[in-house]
């Protein structure tokens, strides 16, 4: 076989047709406060997790929302709970609940 | 000659005055300061044309001078009843007066940046309000917290305005487009000067906004950042640090300024609280309610009661003109409807 130096790829496009948001009406569910983000990015800003960390809550729940939940159990698991991002949100999204119930919901798939 | 009474001598009130005193109406026109145009008095520049707000003050004060129209600045009004015939009004003094209608143009007030105490108003001396740096501008005298020229600049938007925290849901219209004029304008009388404005969305609705955010791009290189400031800090040498989510980079930011600008909110004035009470016309954040805002945008439901500006939202300048020349036609309709016994 000759090596022609050619692969294929996993396209890296989000395609929104094949997403499965099954998880993500959960969480609205249990935590209606997450309907009104509008991702100005404040609950990331003053994260303490964030400064040393690659952790981005505003990143993982902005994936929870398109139906990306690879490798999000992981990266919650570097939130501690401080509950600072509840304290300046904007829009009165209730963070920690939401955290707490992203984990959950991931916790509960994964068995 | 039928009579009506105009709360508010801002840019309604007095727009509103001059245009019922040309058609045959006498005015009396109330103001709680001694002087009209307060708000407009804090102002340089208006956007989108630059154009000098005392332009702006000497033509609208240039039409109080009319005899239809008697001016009672230093009168505070604090209640306005409909008396079966008339309207009554009574002034923090007791005093009375009475009108055939009566039109509230109470206007707004800025948020008082002290509530957001994270962000260091008051607390820090490079900490200033959009309306600090307005006077700056105005006299030529923009300056960090040791006196100095600034190096940089940051204006950071959404204070007081589409914030849960503050009790604010609504946008303030007006703030986007007042940083990109200041930030303009900090260019040109410091060209070295760097300027940036941190943003959640950037709102250009008016004719010529996004031109101007355009223009302060690529002719003056201001920054813009999608991101909302959450924290700031004063430094030991008298600056300010900031810590911001890049929510375009998805890193989180820190960066030091000379001046960080709160873009302050609008919010009903005290006056408009009081009255809006008083009168039963008290919508959502303390606003007057208008009975439809799209057909009967100046009418508050009561019969001869009108209002006008910046009392029922926040508007630009130019929108609260035009808003009282409606409201001068409405009272104008209302008031030849109604019959004048004597």
């Amino acid at each position: 076989m000759i090596d022609f130096g050619f692969a294929l790829k996993q396209t890296r496009q989000e395609n929104l047709d094949k997403v499965s948001l099954e998880k993500y009406h959960k969480l609205l569910e249990l935590e209606p406060s997450f309907k009104r983000c509008f991702q100005c990015g404040n609950c990331s800003a003053t994260c303490s997790a964030r400064q040393f960390t690659d952790f981005s809550i505003r990143r993982v729940h902005t994936s929870f929302r398109r139906g990306e939940y690879d490798g999000l159990a992981q990266e919650l698991r570097k939130c501690m709970l401080c509950g600072k991002c509840t304290l300046v949100c904007p829009r009165g999204v209730n963070l920690r609940s939401l955290i707490i119930n992203m984990r959950q919901i991931l916790d509960e798939t994964e068995k | 000659m039928k009579k009506v009474a105009i709360i508010g001598a801002g840019p309604a009130g007095i727009e509103a005055a001059s245009i019922l005193a040309r058609n045959g109406v006498e005015v009396t026109l109330f103001e709680k300061s001694e002087t009209p145009l307060k708000n407009l008095q804090d102002k340089a520049f208006l956007f989108p044309n630059f154009q000098s707000a005392q332009e702006i003050i000497d033509d609208l004060s240039g039409k109080l001078l009319t005899d239809r129209i008697t001016t009672a600045f230093g009168v505070d009004i604090a209640d306005v009843k409909w008396q079966g015939a008339e309207w009554k009004l009574v002034d923090s003094k007791e005093q009375t007066y009475v009108a055939d209608a009566v039109l509230i143009a109470t206007g707004y007030q800025v948020f008082d940046a002290h509530r957001k105490e994270e962000l260091g108003y008051g607390i820090y001396k490079g900490v200033i309000t959009s309306l600090d740096m307005e006077q700056m501008i105005k006299h030529g005298k923009i300056l960090n917290a040791n006196g100095d020229e600034p190096k940089r600049v940051t204006f950071l938007q959404c204070v007081g305005s589409r914030d849960e925290k503050s009790g604010n849901h609504y946008c303030s219209k007006i703030c986007c487009v007042t940083a990109v004029k200041q930030a303009i304008e900090v260019r040109k009388q410091l060209p070295k000067c760097e300027a940036s404005v941190f943003y959640m969305d950037l709102r250009m609705w008016g004719q010529g906004f996004e031109e101007m955010y355009r223009t302060a791009q690529e002719k003056y290189g201001v920054s813009f950042v999608r991101g909302r400031i959450s924290e700031a800090a004063g430094t030991f040498d008298g600056r300010v640090q900031l810590k911001s989510e890049d929510t375009l980079m998805g890193l989180p930011l820190k960066m030091n300024t000379d001046l960080l600008v709160l873009m302050v909110g609008m919010e009903a004035s005290c006056g408009t609280k009081v009255l809006g009470k008083a009168c039963d016309i008290s919508g959502d954040y303390g606003f007057i309610k208008s009975v439809n805002p799209h057909l009967y945008d100046n009418e508050t439901g009561k019969p001869g009661l009108f209002a006008a500006g910046t009392c029922k939202r926040p508007m630009s300048v130019s929108d609260s003109i035009n808003d009282a020349r409606s409201a001068a036609l409405a009272i104008k309709d209302y008031l030849d409807t109604i019959k004048i016994e004597n």
